[in-house]
């Protein structure tokens, strides 16, 4: 028996609501904080950068009207088709794209630019979610693991081929849901591995990061054989391969370093991990927004008072250094309570994608929180100089009208998804 | 459901990392609140007060600031100009023109930098009047020292540029602003700079100020440079250098019953006025590097020398305050003395009294050195030892403020050395050293140092007999006399006022019937005391005698001095040559205003001896 639908915000969680608007209306006030200039009064002007925000605002509400009209069902019913014309868009670019900062991102639509690759994030979700959920499908069996992997890769290599690495990067959070989902643990732990010997390749250099983990290898081995007692006779094979495997990945690791990456890249790393002290040049934004952050103290020096961000202190301070700015004139108070709010967002997210009936539902609950806390996490952790600099924008508050639509859309066809949970018996 | 809890675990860890590295950076290493004036992004511009000016006693004007008109010009903010008819107002060509705008705008398109400097008054009325026309362009003022009189160079001192080092050093300064670096610019650096006013602006990351900081609320007013009226008689200052014009040497003189430095003169010196601006660097890398003339090197403070006869006064008044002799007992000199067996043990005299009594005021009038070495044993050997009688003579005279910094008010000076005896343990490990090894310093030779100013403040303790006050040079700020105790404490000599009279004499016959005869002056009764030091240099080894240092010291009148001298000519001969006839000269000039031996003047302003050095020059080469 079906409740008769009359009212399209049935259902809807009001928590995740409540935080995505309190998340929107903060997130304005720090970009108009970040652009306001002592000439502009207006508000409402279109030519600022708040002006605009304040209309892309307004425009995600017809969205979230749009989206919580369809049924749940047109979603995972058109899920494919959504990913497959995203696809497309993000291969359109290739011809039509037109190029800032020299990433070839965006789609020009007179005064406004579009950012396909925000939107190909729900609709890699939907594709996800929809994959899974068939009752077939074992992600045990590899055939299944390779369908998974590379329906997540496709969007991220022509994402970086715009080339566009940071956003890229946040595929590596479905890996979350496929582990949820039943991905066996070693595929995340070789993940983690590898990550970490990477970082180890980058901050000690190769030879000796190689002789430590032989060493360590060779002690395991002296370990299973003399304490363990154990005969290694019919093993030694895949021991020679570990050696081949490690030695390989960490040869390939500072060849990629040193060949591959540019300058860029390779800066960003090494201001990081401390190799490069330079303020003026390459660490200069990073250098600028921990002190802009450091300057806010406890309780900041106020709305419209942070000297720093008034002086335009650090570069694209409205779009992905935005935190900075929160940091500058709330200060602890402000951004400790920012941190706290991504976190109840993404376990609220969490809580009811667990709760959900479907399997579709929870995957794509499970694969945007996942999203979001990629995003939150790498920013934020960027921007207090945790993280190398990795451009990706902050959900609700960096400046940007497709960011925002884009996390609009993903939020909110959860909450459709969620909603109709409760209705359907 | 357990495999839900990895993601969930990060979340939970990320959350307790942001906000560990929130707390380190906002609560423990931030920068604290009210310091946000000194954050980056605000510009203090400061307003600086004008300096202040100094006069001498009398009230002459010393030192007086002028202006200064620098054309600034930032290069972004330019519109479109009437080239030919700018380069007309400023005197320059075109391609200097574009030369100079080239220059500013290579350094920085936003930031002002110096187009023209040092534009003249009338330029800059004329520029005044047209510069609005010109966007992009203004004018700077700045202050620069003035010395109208061109003298006493060495006392005034001059303001320099604050290098970086004194900026990290004082948080006041900043690089680029102005600084006393020498003299009283620099002992009086705070009284005369005042307090520079401060207003903050904010500015973005170019530099570039886009408006007042929180509409002035921390803004200061700047606090005006005291005036500041010196002791020095600036009459009596630009006669002692134009006397010493052609030689090398200082003049200390005193007002004994004050302390105040009447004048402070060091010959070769410069030219203030070319320490000024943008003159200075130039100038001063000339002045600095003259290492034949030292310019920069203030003889009557720094130059130390042995005394030598001058200090045979010392030896009598220590003497008698000892009880080892009384105003007659008489000593016999041998064209000499002898003190000890072996022939070189033998201080030679040009007193000329030969077997004949000699008693302590015909000692000082006709310098006698049998007499004082003679003095100098007995005070000495009164002690069981002579490192005792050593000590005990070494207090004595170190209580006349000699060997030791004075504590007078200008940023430079010597100790001096009075020996005692540590310092002779030192050079004899055995102790048994006794006071015939140090007889030298009998008759102001041997191992004692002093500086002109100690000379002449020994004098001015003679002539108060007893005391002295600090020298000093400030003696009114803004009208108010100083009332700093340093300067108004007197400082008593270890020897009794009763025994200064035979001494005092002594100095008086000086100029009745001894060395400074040729100079006395008929209306003033003046005490003096010639000296001869000798001048030795190691040259490749060997001890080369030069010509002799000449030195005069004088106070007078001989009841109720007013003027206490000290007179040091480098290679000037025999005591009588050429210091006692200035020191002669300066006291009537101080005393009377005119000049009676206008004789000894002409001798004194031509006489030149540019040669001797020519010549020692030679023999160190």
């Amino acid at each position: 028996m079906r409740t008769k639908r009359t009212n399209i915000f049935y259902g809807v969680d009001l928590t995740l609501v409540l935080l995505y608007l309190f998340l929107i209306a903060f997130g304005w006030m720090n970009i108009y904080a970040a652009s306001v200039t002592e000439q502009a009064h207006e508000i409402l002007d279109f030519g600022t950068k708040y002006g605009k925000q304040l209309l892309w605002i307004s425009l995600s509400f017809v969205l979230i009207v749009i989206l919580l009209f369809f049924d749940a069902k047109t979603y995972e019913k058109f899920a494919s088709i959504l990913y497959i014309l995203s696809l497309s868009s993000l291969l359109g670019l290739f011809v039509f794209g037109k190029t800032i900062n020299g990433a070839t991102s965006w789609y020009s639509l007179g005064n406004f630019s579009l950012q396909p690759s925000e939107f190909v994030k729900f609709a890699t979700a939907l594709a996800l979610a929809r994959l899974v959920s068939d009752r077939q499908y074992d992600l045990k069996l590899v055939k299944n693991q390779v369908k998974a992997i590379v329906l997540i890769f496709l969007p991220a290599a022509l994402i970086t081929l715009q080339p566009d690495p940071g956003s890229a990067l946040v595929y590596i959070s479905f890996f979350f849901v496929l582990y949820r989902e039943g991905l066996p643990l070693h595929f995340i732990t070789i993940g983690a591995i590898a990550i970490l010997l990477f970082l180890l390749t980058l901050a000690f250099g190769f030879q000796s990061v190689l002789l430590v983990c032989y060493v360590l290898l060779v002690l395991f081995i002296l370990y299973v054989l003399l304490y363990k007692k154990k005969s290694l006779k019919f093993h030694w094979a895949k021991i020679f391969g570990l050696f081949a495997i490690v030695g390989l990945f960490l040869f390939s690791v500072d060849y990629v370093f040193n060949s591959v990456f540019e300058q860029r890249h390779r800066d960003r790393f090494n201001i990081l991990l401390g190799k490069n002290n330079d303020t003026k040049g390459v660490g200069y934004n990073t250098n600028q927004s921990v002190l802009t952050v450091k300057s806010g103290g406890f309780s900041g020096k106020g709305f419209l008072q942070g000297d720093r961000t008034r002086g335009d202190f650090v570069p694209e301070q409205h779009t992905d250094y935005i935190f900075s700015a929160l940091g500058e004139e709330w200060g602890f108070l402000g951004s400790s309570l920012l941190v706290l709010l991504f976190t109840a967002f993404v376990l609220r997210i969490l809580y009811l994608a667990e709760r959900q009936k479907t399997t579709f539902s929870r995957v794509y609950g499970y694969g945007i929180a996942a999203v979001f806390f990629f995003h939150y996490t790498i920013n934020i952790g960027m921007v207090i100089g945790l993280f190398p600099t990795i451009g990706i924008p902050l959900p609700f508050f960096s400046y940007g009208g497709s960011a925002l639509w884009g996390f609009t859309v993903l939020l909110f066809l959860f909450i459709k998804l969620d909603a109709s949970r409760s209705y359907e018996l | 459901m357990k495999r839900g809890y990895l993601l969930t675990f990060f979340i939970l860890l990320v959350a307790i990392v942001f906000l560990g590295k929130l707390f380190s950076l906002q609560i423990l290493t931030s920068t604290d609140q009210g310091i946000s004036l000194e954050s980056s992004a605000v510009k203090r511009i400061f307003t600086y007060p004008e300096r202040g000016y100094l006069f001498d006693r009398e009230g002459s004007l010393l030192v007086t600031n002028k202006r200064s008109y620098n054309l600034m010009v930032i290069p972004r903010e330019v519109k479109s100009l009437d080239t030919l008819e700018f380069c007309q107002l400023l005197n320059i060509e075109k391609a200097s023109f574009l030369k100079r705008f080239q220059k500013a705008q290579k350094w920085s398109s936003r930031l002002p930098s110096v187009f023209l400097a040092h534009i003249s008054k009338e330029d800059f009325a004329a520029l005044q009047e047209k510069m609005h026309k010109y966007k992009g362009f203004y004018i700077d003022k700045k202050s620069l020292r003035y010395y109208p009189l061109t003298v006493a160079a060495n006392v005034l001192g001059y303001v320099n540029e604050v290098n970086d080092e004194t900026a990290r050093k004082n948080p006041y300064y900043h690089a680029g602003e102005l600084i006393g670096t020498t003299g009283v610019e620099k002992q009086y650096e705070k009284l005369l700079r005042g307090v520079k006013g401060v207003k903050y602006v904010q500015r973005d990351r170019f530099n570039k100020i886009t408006g007042t900081y929180k509409q002035g609320r921390f803004d200061t007013l700047p606090k005006s440079g005291k005036d500041l009226t010196l002791t020095l008689d600036i009459e009596l200052q630009q006669y002692g250098e134009s006397l010493m014009a052609g030689k090398r040497g200082g003049i200390v003189a005193l007002q004994p019953a004050t302390g105040e430095i009447l004048s402070l003169i060091t010959l070769p010196n410069y030219n203030p006025n070319l320490m000024v601006g943008r003159l200075r660097s130039k100038h001063s890398t000339l002045f600095f590097n003259d290492t034949v003339n030292k310019p920069m090197y203030d003889r009557s403070l720094l130059a130390q020398y042995a005394p030598g006869s001058p200090f045979k006064m010392i030896q009598g008044l220590i003497g008698l305050q000892e009880g080892v002799i009384r105003p007659n007992t008489p000593f016999y000199c041998y064209h000499g003395y002898r003190y000890g067996a072996r022939e070189k043990e033998f201080m030679g005299c040009h007193c000329d009294i030969y077997n004949r009594p000699i008693e302590l005021r015909k000692g000082i009038a006709k310098s006698c050195n049998s007499y004082f070495s003679n003095v100098y044993r007995r005070i000495i050997e009164k002690y069981p030892t002579a490192a005792e009688g050593m000590d005990v003579w070494s207090k004595h005279v170190q209580s006349f403020g000699l060997g030791q910094y004075l504590g007078y008010d200008l940023p430079q000076g010597k100790k001096g050395l009075v020996p005692d005896a540590a310092l002779y343990n030192r050079w004899y490990p055995d102790g048994r050293w006794r006071a015939t090894y140090t007889i030298s310093n009998a008759i102001g030779q041997g191992q004692i140092l002093t500086t002109p100013i100690q000379l002449a403040n020994m004098t001015a303790a003679i002539a108060n007999r007893g005391f002295f006050y600090t020298p000093h040079i400030l003696k009114k700020v803004e009208g108010t006399p100083i009332s700093n105790p340093k300067y108004t404490q007197k400082h008593l000599t270890t020897v009794d006022e009763k025994h200064y009279k035979p001494i005092v004499e002594g100095m008086h016959d000086v100029f009745k019937t001894g060395t400074a005869k040729h100079v006395q002056l008929k209306t003033i009764e003046i005490c003096g005391k010639t000296g001869t030091a000798e001048n030795f240099k190691r040259i490749d080894g060997k001890k080369i005698q030069f010509e002799d240092h000449s030195i005069f010291v004088a106070f007078a009148p001989k009841t109720n001095p007013q003027i206490a001298l000290a007179v040091y000519i480098e290679n000037g001969g025999f005591g009588s040559n050429i210091a006692a006839p200035i020191a002669s000269l300066m006291i009537e000039k101080y005393l009377r205003g005119t000049i009676s031996n206008k004789w000894w003047e002409q001798k004194m302003l031509n006489s030149d001896l540019n040669d001797v050095y020519e010549k020692q020059l030679n023999a160190k080469q």
